[in-house]
């Protein structure tokens, strides 16, 4: 069993929603990010999306495109990414991590190497935005093979057609974006996220995360309430936004940082 | 560790290329094109894919697209001799063909009006565009205002910075000019947000791509919009000359003029065809956009093509006298035609395109955008060298009215 599918049957078993945040590598630099998915675990996440940054991210909001451009002004390269990736496991054996960002980089990186460092820095599942199912399968057949987690996007725009193709191609949760838009924007309809999850259902047994658009405790309680898994993105980044570079910050200072995601937490488990 | 993706040994057509039939049904060139894309904008492309099928096959649909092309932009463009040019180069004759000429001054138009008959059909009542040079923002901003629709143009900040004339023309057509101040602040960014824009407001908007790159269908859709320029020197060649030219020249950014002037001569394989990027200072230095003379396969704005990027598969900075050239990417069919040796790709210096745009205005009368003047540069070099019989073709895709500041700035002269 994957570390993934691990962590949703204890959480099934408890009764409790996952908690998955998002977070750019190099924002601000890489020793941040370390000290930073710490804290996140700290607080209560279950699974950690650690984002690689691409020059062109096409998908993202302003606050993501910030970060992303911050990791690029310190040259964090993908490979300095999984390095990051083997350092935080030298600490935490559990806590799964999936590998999230645009597919320039591993491509050009090449699909066998990249599954096999990626493996052996302790990765657990990959999500690139850009990569729909139809042109997957190369990449996806490599990434299985190493044992890693490949994760699609289902939109709101998604017609059932698709979204029996993309859980099919699916494994460890499927994504539903909450939104028409990119990361970071603000309508949130939790009517309508309720409806199509409950028609994605239908297609898989997977577990399903929520995220596009989730920016504070009671929007994550009130994902949590229909959803398996709540990621938050974008309203973490803005705050990690406010930390420098170059800094040693302590445990403790980056904990308060985002106490937004122990408040999170607290919310979805008092559901 | 880097493992640069070979695709040498992918299934080529026969050499003659008499058959030459792409995209396929998913969009591939080859290896090149598909769809890369987040899962909001996949319904969409798909729905446009089915729309133009539909459309495609209708010649009502084309009868219009024939008539807006005779009557609003004024097509056919000529073919026209150039014969001080030619005299003064001694060698291969130069034939020009006038885009120009067209509505709004280049060959962007052809696709805006082919792209506005799709939005319309589809019912689409947001018109959203990209733009470096500012020549397809002004064209979808033209068509915008002929149709009644609402039009927003992204745009880089550095691109607005040097080509205010038209970010003027396109606030005068009623366009809403967006700057884009993220990455370089110039056309692949401006790329970047109109796609984030299409995402958000998917249900009412249409996305014009200028370029025959962007995901399927767009670089087949434009290509075909642009072949107009093709089919019509073909026919002009045969009336006034008696026969096919012997090459075909025209600058590459995203290739969308070049594409449109080579797609019908594929299966005429006496005819080369040459495509023609921007060099910059030199390709030793880097700071140039050719992508086919340097790149390698990659995948940035929705297909896989040549692209520029360092050896973490960022994409790099490029540079360009010339904003419609500035693009790290290009169109995925010139990947093809390249692997296939179909086409050839050589590069340009700024100061060779400048030379050209002077050499251009001052012996025909002729000012040619600074895009243009990359494919006239190229003509300049080889033409000596060629036999008076060599018919060659270059496609003025645009006049330079708009780069007038960036020449007299050059020049230190202020106007």
């Amino acid at each position: 069993m994957s570390r993934i599918q691990s962590t949703f049957s204890r959480l099934r078993a408890s009764g409790r929603k996952a908690l998955i945040p998002y977070l750019t590598a190099g924002d601000p630099d890489l020793p941040t990010t370390l000290g930073l998915m710490h804290a996140l675990v700290s607080h209560g996440a279950d699974i950690i999306e650690l984002g690689y940054p691409f020059s062109d991210p096409s998908s993202d909001g302003p606050v993501i495109q910030r970060a992303v451009e911050r990791a690029l002004a310190r040259n964090t390269r993908l490979k300095d990414v999984l390095g990051l990736v083997k350092q935080f496991r030298a600490s935490d054996q559990n806590t799964p991590i999936v590998l999230m960002g645009y597919l320039n980089p591993v491509e050009h990186m090449g699909y066998a190497a990249f599954a096999e460092a990626a493996l052996s820095a302790g990765v657990d599942g990959v999500l690139i935005v850009d990569l729909p199912p139809e042109e997957a399968q190369e990449p996806k057949a490599i990434l299985r093979a190493a044992g890693l987690d490949t994760i699609f996007l289902v939109a709101p725009t998604t017609d059932p057609g698709r979204m029996e193709r993309i859980c099919k191609e699916s494994s460890g949760y499927v994504y539903y974006v909450s939104l028409k838009g990119v990361t970071g924007a603000a309508h949130l309809d939790i009517a309508s996220v309720q409806a199509n999850l409950a028609l994605l259902r239908t297609h898989t047994d997977l577990p399903i995360g929520v995220g596009f658009g989730i920016r504070d405790a009671e929007s994550a309680a009130r994902i949590a309430s229909v959803a398996d898994a709540v990621v938050v993105g974008s309203a973490l980044v803005s705050r990690i936004a406010l930390l420098k570079p170059e800094v040693s910050y302590t445990p403790a200072q980056l904990r308060e940082q985002i106490a937004l995601i122990a408040a999170m937490r607290t919310a979805m488990d008092a559901r | 560790m880097s493992e640069i993706k070979d695709y040498s040994g992918y299934d080529h057509p026969n050499s003659d290329h008499s058959t030459y039939d792409y995209p396929d049904n998913r969009g591939h060139f080859g290896p090149y094109g598909g769809i890369f894309v987040g899962e909001t904008l996949m319904p969409a492309l798909e729905e446009l894919k089915r729309q133009y099928a539909r459309l495609k096959q209708d010649p009502a649909f084309w009868a219009e697209f024939d008539y807006d092309l005779a009557h609003y932009v004024g097509r056919p463009s000529p073919l026209y001799f150039a014969e001080r040019l030619t005299q003064k180069l001694g060698g291969a004759q130069i034939y020009l063909k006038r885009e120009d000429l067209n509505h709004t001054g280049a060959h962007k138009v052809n696709n805006t009006i082919g792209q506005a008959l799709l939005a319309r059909a589809m019912g689409k009542t947001r018109l959203i565009a990209e733009t470096g040079a500012g020549q397809h923002g002004v064209a979808t901003a033209t068509v915008a205002a002929r149709l009644g629709l609402e039009c927003h143009v992204f745009m880089g900040t550095d691109d607005i910075k040097r080509q205010s004339a038209n970010v003027y023309r396109m606030k005068m057509l009623g366009a809403n000019v967006v700057g884009v101040d993220s990455g370089s602040r110039t056309l692949k960014d401006a790329m970047n947000e109109a796609l984030r824009d299409w995402a958000t407001h998917v249900d009412n908007t249409y996305y014009i791509i200028g370029t025959v790159a962007g995901p399927h269908p767009y670089p087949m859709l434009v290509r075909d919009f642009q072949a107009v320029i093709g089919r019509e020197a073909k026919a002009q060649s045969l009336a006034q000359i008696g026969r096919l030219p012997d090459s075909l020249v025209a600058c590459v950014g995203g290739g969308s003029n070049a594409i449109g002037l080579f797609y019908p001569f594929i299966a005429d394989t006496a005819v080369r065809m040459i495509g023609v990027e921007a060099g910059g200072l030199g390709l030793a230095s880097g700071k140039h956009a050719a992508t086919l003379n340097t790149g390698h396969p990659g995948v940035l704005h929705g297909n896989r093509t040549y692209l520029m990027t360092d050896d973490d598969g960022q994409i790099a900075d490029t540079h360009s006298v010339s904003a419609g050239l500035d693009y790290p990417g290009v169109g995925p069919e010139h990947s093809w035609l390249k692997d296939l040796g179909r086409a050839e790709y050589a590069a340009v210096t700024d100061a060779e395109a400048l030379d050209a745009f002077r050499v251009l205005t001052r012996s025909e009368g002729i000012i040619p955008a600074l895009e243009s003047s990359h494919a006239v540069a190229y003509a300049i070099k080889t033409a000596p060298l060629l036999p008076r019989e060599h018919v060659m073709v270059v496609n003025l895709s645009g006049r330079g009215d708009k780069d007038l500041h960036t020449v007299a700035d050059i020049d230190q002269i202020k106007i």
